[in-house]
């Protein structure tokens, strides 16, 4: 007798067992579908007239630009092509910015370094025509490739800063960055969606200002929108929260020059 | 700065089928009714006149007024039975002119 129930208590035993696997797996599997990626670039929730023009190139905006950054390239004794060759040679540097160089530097201040120290003519003003365009065209290359931000001491220190100003209320609207950009992203304020803030597509031809700019400035727009003093170009500021902008993107491909709306 | 301008051609043209041609142009299209930061009123600055030939031959043509926006994004539709040289000219204001050629193969 007593042999038979420890029998059929073993059996209980292993039922329960099984029952228990089977719950821890399919726990598992939320917790995973709940840490897939759910971040969305902006040119996934653009309205469908808009992805076309961003995905084809003989409609997109910034073309013309393009065919500025191409001359730009090649222009002048000592131009971008003595040292780099061909504009497709610099395939994937887009990736890797903002970077530590004797201070943080991201894509556009990295042209202008280039070209102060190495053409030694004057640097252009902050979202100068052919910056952009140059910039536009360096970041084209990468098309496709995942962000790659650099890690390093001072990067990882600018990007902790960076998300303390993310994370901070600002202005008289007394407004932080991840109010919008990650508890209410997808909602819309007024008629317009609010994007996830990924910066995958910088430079970017916005049609509101009906030409092309940096992040730098489409950071400056979202401060003067919540009523803030706006961070001065190449501010400390400015490049931490691009550096940590990058690093919340790390990974997502990117399709430069974005069309934004 | 020199001008520049975009046109964009199919790559594949068959001869007798209709294909389209895609133009645009820098140009700030300065409407005349704007002021700068500092008041003054901007001067007008427009491109007036768009013309395609092929080997001389009209092919399209369009006025441009003050409301058609910078950078003007033509797009046209053209048949051709025979190879040959497009031109295209943008004519403006202050005596802008902005000449491009193609030359179109036919498959």
């Amino acid at each position: 007798m007593k042999t038979l129930n420890t029998a059929t208590e073993t059996q209980r035993h292993r039922r329960i067992q099984t029952l228990l696997l089977c719950v821890s797996v399919s726990l598992w599997l939320c917790f995973g579908l709940a840490l897939a990626d759910e971040r969305r670039s902006g040119r996934d929730t653009m309205s469908p007239a808009l992805r076309t023009l961003q995905a084809d190139d003989a409609q997109h905006p910034a073309q013309l630009a393009l065919a500025l950054g191409k001359e730009q390239w090649s222009a002048g004794a000592k131009s971008c092509a003595s040292c780099h060759g061909e504009p497709e040679k610099v395939r994937g540097a887009a990736t890797r910015y903002p970077a530590w160089d004797q201070g943080l530097v991201d894509l556009p201040g990295r042209i202008q370094r280039c070209r102060v120290r190495h053409q030694q003519l004057p640097a252009w003003a902050p979202e100068a025509e052919p910056l952009l365009a140059l910039t536009a065209l360096v970041a084209r290359q990468s098309r496709g490739l995942p962000l790659q931000p650099p890690q390093g001491p001072e990067l990882d220190a600018a990007a902790q800063r960076g998300q303390q100003l993310y994370t901070n209320r600002i202005g008289a609207l007394n407004l932080s960055c991840d109010q919008c950009h990650d508890e209410r992203a997808g909602l819309r304020l007024g008629g317009s969606l609010i994007p996830q803030a990924h910066v995958d597509d910088y430079p970017v031809y916005r049609l509101e200002w009906q030409s092309l700019g940096s992040l730098q400035r489409r950071l400056r727009g979202c401060l003067s929108g919540v009523r803030a003093t706006a961070w001065g170009w190449d501010s400390a500021e400015l490049l931490a929260l691009e550096t940590y902008l990058a690093r919340r993107s790390a990974g997502m491909p990117m399709q430069p020059p974005g069309v934004r709306p | 700065m020199a001008t520049r301008a975009v046109i964009t051609l199919p790559e594949a043209i068959k001869a007798g089928e209709a294909f389209e041609v895609r133009a645009t142009v820098a140009h700030a299209m300065e409407t005349g009714y704007r002021s700068g930061d500092d008041g003054a009123r901007l001067a007008r600055d427009l491109v007036r006149r768009f013309e395609c030939r092929l080997d001389g031959e009209f092919v399209f043509a369009a006025d441009l007024y003050a409301a058609i926006s910078a950078n003007p994004y033509l797009a046209f539709w053209m048949r051709a039975d025979k190879a040959g040289e497009l031109s295209f000219v943008w004519r403006g204001d202050n005596g802008f002119e902005h000449r491009e050629t193609r030359l179109l193969v036919l498959t």
